[in-house]
């Protein structure tokens, strides 16, 4: 099963690599991570997708908390929660349908162009189903690049996540 | 304060480095210089409050800090420089991280200004020794070095122990700062769970008084908690028979009658059998190693699970159990005992009893720790046995890896947590000797035995050097079969008797070899001679004794679980090999 887990750890040099390097050397898997310092720049947030068993999962998270660098921890997945990516997508649209199609498609996906010449550039942002709907949506376009950032995730009403 | 006051007040990284270590109450300082280390060195010169002592590798270094760990209880601590002195330490790192030992190795690194240039001597050691620390630290300023220091040690010491490396670039150690060694040290990302959660130790008690066919496991979370004496009260007030991991070993007597023997790949036919057929289990700082385990899908198939450990990541992580708890083994042990012996519940003393015969009765049918006691040939058995008797329980006991470290665990009677030192998880052949110059310097009085096999002492050899200059009188028991014993064992029983590279050809005379780094060497060939010259050899109080006693090159370390086959398919030694 699919989890969301979100971490509170020291941002410092190498906590990255730490939780990294235990997903690798216990061989489990890493859908996505994401990072950055938050409110108190002495802490970063990361969140992780990943995917296991119960038994993997229950492993994983004894395993984060393990860390030294770890200060805190949730499975957003064991409560409502919020999950939200990112994406930025470059399409070529030399013409004017083309260009018709895709704002079209923005405005359907509540997206923006943030950048307009030969190419449109479109930010969007929403749950990964609907980032690969609108990218299934272009079926018919020449997309030049995708930039995704990977999930956060934040639990709804008092499910909170701080020191 | 003034800027000249504040100036003399300043002392160099490095001396901050050594008053730390002094102010951790550190003895001994295991090391090597180098280039990166030259000003920790210097000051090391300039002082006499930490001994160094001079490996010859530093594997060595960290072997020896390991030992002294293990057996004092407090951290060891090694000094190694940059490049190829951190890669040397590290298989002695993930040999205490495996096996969950206090150890503080500092090493040198590059200076700041180089570190990433891939400088003369420089190494990622941060990255490389990540999957085998505790945790690690890079210093990146002489500010924060005490900080950092007190940091590494109460990591290393508190929760389940382990190694912590603290890097130190060659600046940072000629930077000055003021020396302030924080008493305590607070982390808001790492607090270990002391006390079990009481509800689940009340739960625990319940089970426990309603086993028929209980067994106690513990491993060496019990010697980590130095929980021996609460293990022993708990055992005893139960009557529940007890067995012992090869970390255990020692915790509990090896020559009280609930002690039924270590258990796993290489335990007794009647432990394993009593694991297959409990119906509680009682698992104490011990992990559910494969090698204990054996075939998880059919380990303890009909068994309630009781698992007291510090490390919540250790349970259920192979064995799923019913009621784990998460604590330090004495805090729990001690609330266990005052629950069982508040309540008016006793063990059903009939279902025990009937217990206790079938476990006898296993016992005396399959005697499955016999061996040839006639040959003509030494048997290594018979040496331990021999040993055991001699010394009674009263000596330090390291070994090697493979079959002697196995006769060692199944012939030798421990009484007393800390006194068998060996590489448990990690297995790492050439641990021994390195790890009895821990020990013998811990307790200059003691006597110290290294058991070793003419493979494993060849991996840290060298080591015979630092015994000679700091006048360690170790007794190395080296049990040579000519063979890697325990490779050559599963070559025959799984490859057809096909033996791979597992002879060690062109043997140096073991014996001259140790005398010409001026030590006391023998040589040992007949059965009839072996107690006798055992006697000789622990009696030189003064040297190290190296006994080269050439046993029977065919023995093999029976009974044995093979790896994946599960406690009830044990295979026992060939009838025709008992004559």
């Amino acid at each position: 099963m699919r989890h969301t887990i979100s971490l509170l750890l020291e941002n410092e040099s190498g906590a990255l690599s730490r939780v990294a390097g235990l997903f690798s050397a216990r061989g489990y898997n890493i859908e996505s991570l994401t990072v950055a310092a938050t409110e108190d720049p002495t802490v970063s947030r990361m969140t992780l997708v990943t995917r296991g068993s119960d038994h993997i999962i229950e492993q994983i998270t004894k395993q984060l908390n393990k860390l030294v660098d770890v200060i805190k921890l949730i499975d957003l997945t064991e409560g409502v929660h919020i999950e939200r990516e990112l994406m930025l997508v470059k399409i070529n649209v030399p013409t004017s349908n083309q260009r018709e199609e895709v704002k079209r498609l923005v405005d359907i996906f509540r997206g923006k162009i943030i950048d307009v010449n030969h190419n449109y550039t479109v930010e969007l942002t929403g749950t990964s189903k609907k980032l690969n709907a609108f990218i299934k949506a272009l079926e018919n376009m020449k997309i030049l690049e995708v930039v995704r950032s990977g999930i956060l995730g934040i639990g709804r009403g008092d499910i909170n996540l701080h020191l | 304060m003034n800027e000249d006051a504040n100036e003399a007040d300043q002392i160099t990284g490095a001396n901050i480095l050594i008053n730390s270590l002094v102010a951790e109450d550190v003895k001994f300082l295991f090391g090597y210089p180098g280039g990166a280390v030259l000003h920790i060195y210097d000051a090391l010169f300039q002082q006499n409050k930490v001994q160094h002592i001079l490996v010859r590798h530093e594997q060595g270094a960290t072997h020896a800090a390991d030992g002294y760990a293990r057996a004092t209880g407090k951290p060891g601590v090694a000094l190694v420089t940059s490049g190829p002195g951190a890669t040397n330490a590290i298989t002695g790192i993930a040999t205490a991280y495996m096996d969950s030992i206090p150890m503080i190795v500092i090493t040198g690194q590059v200076s700041s200004a180089l570190i990433g240039n891939d400088a003369f001597q420089e190494v990622d050691s941060i990255g490389i020794s990540r999957p085998c620390v505790k945790h690690n630290f890079l210093v990146k300023d002489v500010n924060e070095l005490a900080t950092t220091i007190k940091k590494a040690f109460y990591i290393a010491t508190t929760g389940r122990p382990g190694p912590v490396i603290i890097d130190i670039p060659k600046d940072i150690t000629a930077h000055k700062a003021v020396f302030e060694y924080p008493e305590t040290i607070q982390m808001r990302s790492y607090k270990p769970v002391l006390n079990g959660h009481m509800g689940q130790i009340r739960r625990a008690a319940e089970l426990i008084l309603s086993a028929k066919r209980p067994v106690i496991y513990t491993g060496g979370g019990v010697i980590m908690a130095n929980a021996s004496k609460e293990l022993i009260e708990f055992t005893r007030l139960l009557g529940f028979p007890i067995t012992q991991t090869l970390m255990g070993l020692g915790s509990y007597p090896a020559n009280d009658p609930l002690f039924i023997g270590m258990l796993g790949m290489h335990g007794a036919y009647e432990t394993n059998t009593a694991m297959h057929q409990a119906d509680v289990l009682i698992a104490i700082g011990a992990r559910f190693d494969d090698r204990v385990t054996g075939d998880l899908e059919q380990f303890c198939p009909n068994t309630k699970i009781i698992h007291i450990d510090i490390d919540p990541a250790s349970i259920s992580k192979t064995v799923t159990v019913d009621i784990p708890i998460v604590g330090t083994v004495d805090r729990v042990l001690t609330a266990l005992i005052n629950i069982i012996k508040e309540t008016d519940k006793k063990p059903d003393a009939n279902a025990l009893a009937a217990w206790w015969q079938q476990i006898k009765t296993w016992k005396q049918e399959k005697k499955s720790l016999a061996y040839n006691r006639n040959s003509d040939r030494i048997k290594p058995q018979f040496v331990i046995e021999k040993l055991s008797e001699l010394t009674k329980g009263e000596i330090f006991v390291t070994s090697d890896v493979g079959q002697h470290q196995m006769f060692v665990a199944q012939f030798y009677q421990f009484l007393q947590p800390r006194r068998w030192i060996n590489s448990g998880g990690l297995g790492t052949m050439g641990f021994g000797l390195p790890a009895a110059m821990g020990v013998q310097l811990a307790y200059p009085d003691d006597t110290v035995v290294c058991v070793t096999g003419e493979a494993s002492i060849q991996m840290c050899i060298q080591e015979l050097s630092t015994c000679k200059q700091f006048d360690l009188p170790i007794k190395i028991i080296n049990l040579n079969n000519g063979y890697m014993g325990m490779v050559r064992q599963w070559q025959e029983m799984f490859y057809e008797n096909r033996c791979s590279h597992s002879y060690v050809d062109s043997l140096p005379d073991f014996m001259r070899l140790a005398e010409s780094y001026g030590h006391v060497g023998m040589k040992v060939e007949k059965p009839s001679d072996v107690e006798a010259a055992l006697k000789e050899a622990l009696a030189i109080k003064d040297k190290l004794v190296f006994m080269d006693i050439i046993i029977d090159p065919t023995e093999n370390v029976y009974p044995m679980v093979a790896a994946g086959k599960s406690h009830n398919e044990m295979v026992l030694r060939p009838e025709g090999e008992l004559a």
